[in-house]
């Protein structure tokens, strides 16, 4: 059984979840539970549930040094770019504490943090700024595209022994899809195929599955079987299940919101490049971002962002098409 | 003395009627240019993106503490930045189609509403991260010093912003220093949904966010952000200090910001108008915010020159009348313009 709730709500529903499951689990962060009407707040009590300050190198380091005396903090960071300000937390800290420690020491955490709201919130505030934080070890990254991913994946983001980055993407905030009923833990490292096909194999990442997956559409009325791969962790990143794919189809053709030299894109065509190269029969393909900031007028943001067209164009080089139009 | 307010016992000149006339015809700018931005959300939807946030409310802060600078000085501000360089000059037009998205604006469609600049007015920016324009103020500052031309560098930002390590560390080093800095706090008693009190421990502690400079061992000074002519007086002094190599200042300014911090959050699709005002949504304190409509600043500045008799009802009406027409001409520029190049977008990646 399942229910249709949209993808922020599916992430709440995560969260409070375990939060009834596990006392340990603490929930904070800024512009949250200021109301005694606020139900986490309500439900759970001041203990667990706390507003912060515009303190994000506190906030981070705080989830870090509670989660080394045992708790399971998730800290709601908003928008990606916040925690920027205090990276040194995020990459250089609590991700080095189980390996310098030879494992004494373990720091169960979720830093939440919302990507590309490429909405007109110009050039600070729509970064997809993931790509950044694949290569760190210690940290999980978790980037999930539907409300049922964004559940299972939170769900063991919170179950999880390592610090967690938890990209939640704003222009789906709204999208609705079903989620099963009850207990829903989506595996680390697993990805999902989207939409089987034979022809060519598309991987996205987070929002940009939206993209592949109405490309694919378009493609399918013309008779090209595009298969839709979405990682939904990338890191860790499961490279086998993307290899198996272009060994059937021998073509791939990745899409990122991220420029092209911080995408998980370019990261993905390196090991399909060394492990996979004689399964493909065209070059790989990256359909990224451009390589700009994102400006605020519309125009120029979508100029610079992938979409179903240029991945469309993508796959007809790849499979050597005719254009549509022609 | 953190508390004291300097102006006491040594306010400088008075303000001469010009003056007075000149600043509320800026605040009234503001104020007008600012409710024709909030009502293009229902006017004209979808041609406002992302998010905006006003300043209507602390129009007597900015205006008070811009009267104050000398030509050659220079402002660094937040993401509500839209009332400063109409104080400073800046043409209405290229600041309405810039916030509309359009190619004649400001920066050409490419910043937005929260990424406003007029470097030749001495407007340098700021950052729509809080509080992190403040260390980017205190290097003009230490360029200022450096340069000798006696120019200071008046650095805006609100009450949430003094909870980041950057200012914190900005204003040691200014202090050390001895940077020709003003640190100017709209506080507005907010950061977004949150109350200073649930989150600033001077607040907590009924103390004023002045008492923060103590801390930097610079002066500190609260001022009552609704009156202009107290405002003006507060930065004339602190920035005499700053010009004179005495040091910086941390001004906290009392505002209160009469609408919600920003338009609705929303992904594409859903409308962005204006929530109710922080105060009646989330803490359901109608009496608050009902309470700070009858104190606003801009009424009270008119009520106050008017009675006194420094400005006549009559040329108040005439400076409100030029100000809508003015605002009217920035959105009818604005509306018109055409949209910017696509490829614009890979222009100015790297200088
Ligand atoms: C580092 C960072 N964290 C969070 C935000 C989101 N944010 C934008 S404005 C704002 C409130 C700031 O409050 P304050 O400094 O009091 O300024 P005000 O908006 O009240 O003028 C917050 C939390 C941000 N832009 N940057
Ligand atoms: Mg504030």
């Amino acid at each position: 059984m399942s229910h249709v709730i949209p993808y922020i709500a599916a992430i709440q529903e995560a969260i409070r979840e375990e939060m009834e499951r596990d006392d340990r689990v603490l929930y904070f962060g800024q512009n949250m539970a200021t109301s005694p009407e606020d139900p986490f707040l309500k439900q759970f009590g001041p203990d667990r549930v706390r507003v912060t300050p515009i303190s994000e190198t506190a906030e981070i380091g705080i989830a870090t040094g509670a989660a080394v005396a045992g708790y399971r903090p998730v800290v709601e960071l908003y928008m990606a770019e916040f925690l920027l300000v205090a990276t040194d937390q995020v990459v250089n800290e609590g991700t080095r504490f189980h390996f310098m420690s030879k494992g004494q020491v373990s720091v169960p955490m979720v830093m939440v943090a919302g990507y590309g709201f490429t909405a007109g919130w110009a050039g600070q505030h729509t970064g997809s700024i993931y790509g950044m934080f694949m290569g760190v070890p210690g940290l999980k990254v978790a980037l999930p595209s539907t409300p049922a991913d964004a559940k299972g994946l939170m769900t063991t983001a919170i179950r999880d022994d390592n610090p967690v980055l938890f990209f939640q993407n704003y222009l789906l905030l709204l999208d609705e899809g079903e989620v099963p009923d009850g207990e829903h833990a989506v595996p680390f490292g697993v990805a999902d195929v989207k939409r089987a096909g034979s022809d060519l194999t598309l991987v996205a990442t987070g929002y940009a599955v939206r993209t592949a997956l109405g490309a694919a559409e378009s493609l399918a009325r013309r008779g090209v079987s595009v298969e839709v791969i979405d990682p939904r962790t990338i890191a860790p990143l499961d490279v086998d299940t993307i290899l198996s794919s272009v060994a059937r189809t021998g073509h791939l053709v990745l899409v990122d919101q991220a420029t092209r030299h911080s995408s998980v894109a370019a990261v993905i065509a390196a090991e399909v490049a060394e492990l996979g190269f004689s399964s493909l029969e065209a070059p790989i393909s990256l359909v990224t971002a451009l390589d700009s900031s994102i400006a605020y007028s519309k125009p120029v943001e979508e100029f610079v962002l992938p979409d179903e067209h240029k991945v469309v164009k993508a796959v007809e080089e790849s499979l050597g098409l005719a254009p549509a139009s022609a | 003395m953190a508390n004291a307010n300097p102006t006491d016992g040594s306010a400088p000149a008075a303000l001469g009627a010009e003056r007075l006339a000149w600043m509320y015809t800026q605040m009234y700018r503001i104020r007008e240019f600012e409710e024709r931005v909030k009502s293009t959300f229902t006017e004209h939807p979808g041609i406002l993106r992302g998010h905006t946030h006003l300043a209507d409310g602390a129009e007597a802060s900015i205006v008070g503490s811009v009267a104050a600078l000398a030509p050659d000085d220079q402002i660094v501000t937040t993401y509500r930045c839209h009332g400063y360089p109409i104080a400073l000059g800046t043409d209405m037009k290229l600041m309405m189609a810039e916030i509309y998205g359009k190619a004649t604006g400001l920066c050409g469609g490419l910043g937005g509403s929260m990424h406003l600049y007029d470097v030749a007015r001495g407007f340098l920016g700021g950052s729509g991260i809080v509080a992190q324009a403040i260390p980017h103020a205190t290097g003009a500052a230490w360029a200022a010093q450096i340069r000798r031309r006696g120019q200071v560098v008046v650095c805006f930002f609100g009450d949430g912003a003094s909870k980041q390590g950057a200012f914190h560390e900005s204003l040691n080093i200014a202090s050390v220093w001895k940077l020709p800095i003003v640190y100017v706090m709209e506080n507005n008693h907010y950061q977004a949904s949150t109350r200073t009190d649930q989150e600033d421990a001077n607040a907590a502690h009924g103390e004023p966010l002045s008492t923060k400079a103590k801390a930097y061992s610079m002066e500190g000074v609260t001022v009552d952000g609704a009156d202009p002519v107290a405002v003006h007086a507060t930065l004339a002094d602190a920035l005499a200090r700053a010009r004179s190599g005495t040091g910086p200042t941390l001004v906290e300014s009392l505002v209160y910001r009469l609408s919600a911090h920003g338009n609705l959050i929303a992904p594409p699709g859903v409308p962005l108008n204006y929530p109710e005002h922080e105060a009646i949504a989330i803490f359901g304190n109608r009496d608050e915010y009902e309470a700070a409509l009858r104190g606003d600043p801009v009424p009270r500045f008119r009520h106050q020159l008017v009675t006194e008799g420094t400005l006549s009802a009559a040329d108040a009406d005439a400076i409100e009348q030029a100000a809508r027409e003015e605002v009217d001409e920035a959105q009818r520029f604005a509306l018109d313009s055409p949209w910017p190049a696509p490829d614009s977008g890979l222009d100015y990646v790297y200088a």
